[in-house]
């Protein structure tokens, strides 16, 4: 599938090209019918599988559990049953103890539609990824699609031991549709594409240290960073929440008062910022302040 | 505020495929619809519509049996979640499941 | 009901927490053992800059008070609408605060939510929703988003969501509605101290939600699920 745009595939194709080719065994499948209770009363159809599917897959030959949302089905929101899933998926890696549970998140967070249920799910979804974490079982997820991952996912992402991103995902809380709605386009101008990726686009993200892998949208240069996500697993101890805390408060205090990307990349150390946006991947990979990454930062 | 619509269809007749695994395409979005496409004992072929879009269903009639003229298949049990596709989208998913059933045959 | 009466409900003057903007924090004695006690007051928009304060305060009591409980006293009007926070990873930071709060719970330290005025979205994933056990006073008010934004990113029309926030579990912000799902353990009337008082003898720190939310009614589906999945 070379050539072939990552963001452009269904979930389901993105899942089928991330794993080792005919591996993938899905549980509660569309045949399962296990579908929302809560969208026909909105006159909204439902979807077969949620909008999630899940299952147990081969990477590198190495045993994974796996799900994919799909962002096309109501925004990828995380509704009752497609949280649940998730959950079933990650409480299923404690007894079961795969290599590790691979995430491709495209969400816009709580599915609005199902409001109250969507917000405990997600909840759900957080805390049953944070047991599988303390289990020592790597937590990867892969963030390429068009609609980013936003919302109570975005959070939920971000609990994950590995973040991967493409140059052109977009991994944040709030989209600039609400910001704007809420604070008017001088705050945030929802048009302006260029500053909405460099707000909270891939590049931005990796070159701040909020992503761990950036790579180009292409299912190859995503199964590559999954397999090496593999290996990677950070304990949640005491210590490395300090230096997580102490990365986070320096970065900020770095930014001041500031909402500019250009201005906080070049506080960072990147050098000739304004060139970025127009960067390949490879070239943006390589302009990574070292004080970003945890290990690397000395502000204790 | 319009609810889905459901809808039900029966064509008989048809020569019924080798048996499959249930197959899916397509996505449940604005103007697209998710077709699932199951082995179902017994001859003909039996299509469950589920649409946001209410009031079309003689242009469902008419699509689905040309569908169903097409390929002539039996012993299939089709399900529709649909979001106001036309009439092209909803022949084109349906031939797309007829070809990922031949596709993953060995 | 504010946070300076709850907490003299809980606490009778045995307390030392204080307010600084829209933070709280501070120590309290409760059955004769010190209780930490993080929060936030004002409806707090969360952002970055609150969401690392309180991260701070929880590693505090992690690293200096081991075992101590940790009440978390939430009043938030949600993550903070701003560019800047964005830009700094808000999503980020609010994960941070979780991340501390597992660590909490996992070294032992019962971690106790308590919504005591309103809980929305990112404020309430990160907080009450990441403690043992969430709780919250009868007058409180839970919610994803307000109807007119909720309107404008679904293109469903305000009068119908209105409705719905009348009538139907999933979208009305009502407490007990959240207990009925199993997002909220209990709701505390009355003799609050009674409800720490339970709160703090409950041990089992497994995430019984969606178990709660089946037993109660309120949410019928998802135990169900999880189940099909582990025995798929």
């Amino acid at each position: 599938m070379n050539g072939a745009s990552f963001a452009e595939l269904s979930a389901r194709e993105r899942l089928a090209a991330l794993v080792d080719a005919g591996t993938f065994e899905e549980w509660l499948p569309p045949s399962a019918r296990v579908t929302s209770p809560h969208l026909a009363q909105l006159g909204v159809p439902a979807a077969f599988d949620d909008g999630v599917a899940i299952g147990r897959a081969a990477l590198a030959g190495r045993p994974v559990f796996i799900a994919a949302q799909e962002g096309e089905f109501m925004g990828g929101g995380v509704g009752e049953v497609h949280g649940a899933k998730l959950v079933g998926l990650l409480r299923r890696a404690l007894r079961d103890r795969p290599a590790a549970v691979l995430l491709l998140a495209e969400s816009g967070g709580v599915r609005l539609h199902e409001a109250n249920a969507g917000l405990i799910a997600v909840s759900e979804v957080m805390r049953a990824l944070l047991d599988v974490r303390a289990a020592g079982i790597a937590t990867v997820m892969l963030i390429g699609g068009a609609n980013g991952c936003f919302g109570g996912m975005g959070i939920v992402a971000r609990c994950a031991d590995t973040v991967v991103m493409s140059d052109i995902a977009r991994h944040a809380m709030s989209g600039p549709e609400v910001i704007e709605s809420a604070q008017g386009a001088g705050e945030f101008d929802a048009r302006d594409r260029a500053l909405v990726w460099r707000t909270t686009g891939g590049k931005h993200r990796w070159l701040t240290g909020d992503c761990d892998a950036l790579v180009e949208d292409d299912p190859a240069a995503f199964r590559a960073a999954a397999v090496a996500a593999l290996a990677v697993h950070r304990s949640m101890t005491l210590a490395a929440l300090q230096r997580e805390s102490a990365l986070l408060q320096w970065r900020t205090e770095l930014a001041g008062e500031g909402a500019d990307a250009f201005a906080l990349w070049t506080r960072l150390g990147v050098a000739d910022a304004r060139a970025v946006p127009d960067l390949d991947a490879d070239a943006v990979r390589a302009r990574r302040p070292a004080a970003v990454t945890p290990l690397a930062n000395g502000a204790a | 505020m319009a609810g889905m619509e459901s809808l039900h269809f029966r064509f008989d007749g048809g020569r019924a495929l080798a048996p499959f695994a249930p197959t899916l395409v397509g996505v449940v979005a604005s103007g697209n619809l998710e077709v699932l496409v199951e082995a179902a004992p017994g001859t003909g072929c039996r299509i469950d519509v589920d649409t946001s879009a209410r009031g079309f269903g003689p242009i469902w009639e008419a699509v689905l049996r040309d569908f169903h003229d097409r390929h002539g298949l039996a012993g299939l049990a089709v399900a529709i979640h649909d979001m106001g596709a036309t009439p092209a989208v909803v022949s084109l998913r349906l031939d797309q499941a007829v070809a990922a059933i031949a596709e993953a045959r060995p | 009901m504010d946070w300076h009466a709850v907490a003299t409900a809980l606490f009778g003057s045995d307390h030392a927490i204080v307010a600084d903007g829209d933070f709280l924090c501070g120590t309290a004695t409760f059955d004769g053992a010190a209780v930490a006690i993080v929060g936030t007051t004002n409806h707090a928009a969360v952002g970055v800059d609150l969401a690392l304060r309180q991260a701070r305060a929880v590693l505090a009591t992690v690293a200096d008070s081991p075992g101590r409980p940790l009440l978390l006293l939430v009043d938030t009007q949600g993550q903070k609408l701003r560019r800047r926070d964005e830009l700094l990873g808000i999503h980020r930071a609010m994960a941070h605060l979780g991340c501390c709060l597992d660590l909490a719970r996992r070294n032992g330290h019962p971690v106790i939510g308590l919504v005591y005025d309103q809980a929305l979205s990112g404020g309430f994933i990160t907080s009450g929703l990441m403690a043992d056990a969430c709780h919250a006073l009868p007058a409180a008010e839970i919610r994803v988003m307000r109807v007119p934004a909720m309107a404008r990113v679904t293109k469903l029309p305000e009068e119908l969501l209105e409705s719905l926030s009348r009538t139907n579990p999933v979208f009305a912000p009502g407490v007990a509605n959240y207990v009925a799902m199993g997002g909220v353990r209990s709701l505390w009337e009355g003799d609050l101290a009674a409800g720490l008082r339970a709160a703090l003898a409950d041990r089992d720190t497994a995430d019984r939600r969606a178990l709660e939310g089946a037993a109660r009614g309120g949410r019928r589906v998802a135990a169900d699920v999880i189940r099909r999945v582990l025995e798929a």
